[in-house]
């Protein structure tokens, strides 16, 4: 049986995917970070309040 | 399965693995235009009344500069068609062929939604609302249909531009007001003769990808007169925030200093005669518009702080 054809990526294609891939990380990594701290500063200790 | 077997996956001539490198991504932002954008957004957010956490304040200027960077994004989705034919734009990430253009949309749509979203949660309802209003105006408005089809294009597509302090005040604030109204109108008077300086230096690549900006369409004599009249304009608008009372007479005087150079200089333009090609007059007016509007908020910026350090 043939086998089946896939795309062989040239290393500067690897290279931009690993830098791109990097990228997007941080961003995420960030995202969380701003959004952790948001949460932190808008709502505070009222964080734990749950009114049942 | 079956395509994969009848064709080979390379010789598909749209077939294309993606070389962009992230910083291409971040040319797409427009970083220039953004560094303005950040600027006057902050001025907003710095001088309107009440109290923002800085954290909370952080964010919002972040959210303001994605959303911005996103439209820029935007942008250049949509005219990198002329981009390429343009030597100004001709090495954008799109007509170079780093990034491909559904790339450039995808990118540009994400990072809208996640700005107005982060801006409108985090910050301010009517903030988001705001900013999802000037891509809106920046990317569809504008890009798509006032840039190809007016030479009025760059003034009421300049209000794009105008936006970001009133959304920095809105995040504040929570509301619209008379000084938010200055602001804007600031900027957005101070557009036309910014760009119609560089439209006259630059008139053959616009005429060259048909894009109808004032020398090409009303001519050299009548864009000179425009960017004349506006800087009468601008000139008087910047005195406002003095008369309404958001800043002291320091401000005042300067902005009027300012504003008599740049009329002075918008005066060299509407001197220059048509066979001087070089354009010098044009290109110091575009150059100096630039610093005039860093100086304008800056010093707005610095009079509305000293007042407020020294309790006024």
């Amino acid at each position: 049986m043939k086998p089946i054809e896939t795309v062989e990526l040239t290393e500067a294609q690897k290279k931009a995917r690993k830098r791109r891939n990097l990228a997007i990380a941080l961003a995420l990594v960030a995202m969380v970070v701003i959004f952790y701290v948001a949460t932190l500063t808008k709502l505070g200790p009222e964080i734990l309040v749950r009114p049942m | 399965m079956a395509l994969v077997e009848k064709h080979s996956l390379t010789d598909a001539p749209e077939f294309r693995v993606s070389e962009a490198m992230p910083g291409d991504f971040l040319a797409l932002l427009k970083p220039r235009v953004m560094s303005l954008v950040v600027f006057t957004a902050f001025v907003g957010l710095a001088t309107a009344p009440g109290a923002i956490d800085p954290v909370i304040a952080l964010i919002a200027i972040l959210a303001i500069a994605v959303g911005a960077g996103a439209s820029g994004a935007l942008n250049m989705w949509y005219d990198a068609d002329i981009d390429a034919v343009m030597s100004r734009t001709a090495k954008r990430p799109i007509p170079a062929g780093r990034v491909t253009p559904d790339q450039a949309l995808a990118f540009g749509i994400v990072l809208s939604v996640l700005a107005v979203m982060t801006l409108g949660l985090l910050v301010d309802p009517l903030a988001g609302a705001l900013l999802a209003f000037t891509i809106f105006f920046y990317a569809v408005v504008y890009t798509m249909w006032l840039k190809r089809s007016t030479p009025q294009n760059i003034v009421i597509g300049g209000a794009a531009g105008a936006f970001p302090p009133m959304i920095g005040w809105a995040a504040v604030t929570g509301s619209v007001s008379l000084e938010s109204l200055v602001l804007f109108l600031i900027i957005f008077l101070w557009t036309p003769p910014h760009f119609w300086a560089l439209a006259l230096f630059k008139s053959q690549d616009y005429a060259s990808v048909g894009i109808p900006m004032m020398p090409n369409v009303a001519g050299e004599a009548s864009t000179k007169r425009q960017i004349f009249g506006y800087s009468l304009l601008v000139a008087a608008i910047v005195v406002a925030p003095w008369l309404i009372g958001m800043t002291s007479a320091v401000y005042g005087v300067v902005a009027i200093a300012l504003g008599a150079a740049f009329i002075w200089y918008a005066w060299k333009v509407l001197r220059m005669p048509e066979a001087d090609r070089s354009m010098g007059p044009a290109k110091a007016l575009f150059a100096y518009s630039l610093v005039y509007l860093f100086a304008i908020f800056a010093v707005l910026l610095g009079d509305v702080a000293v007042g407020r350090l020294m309790g006024l």
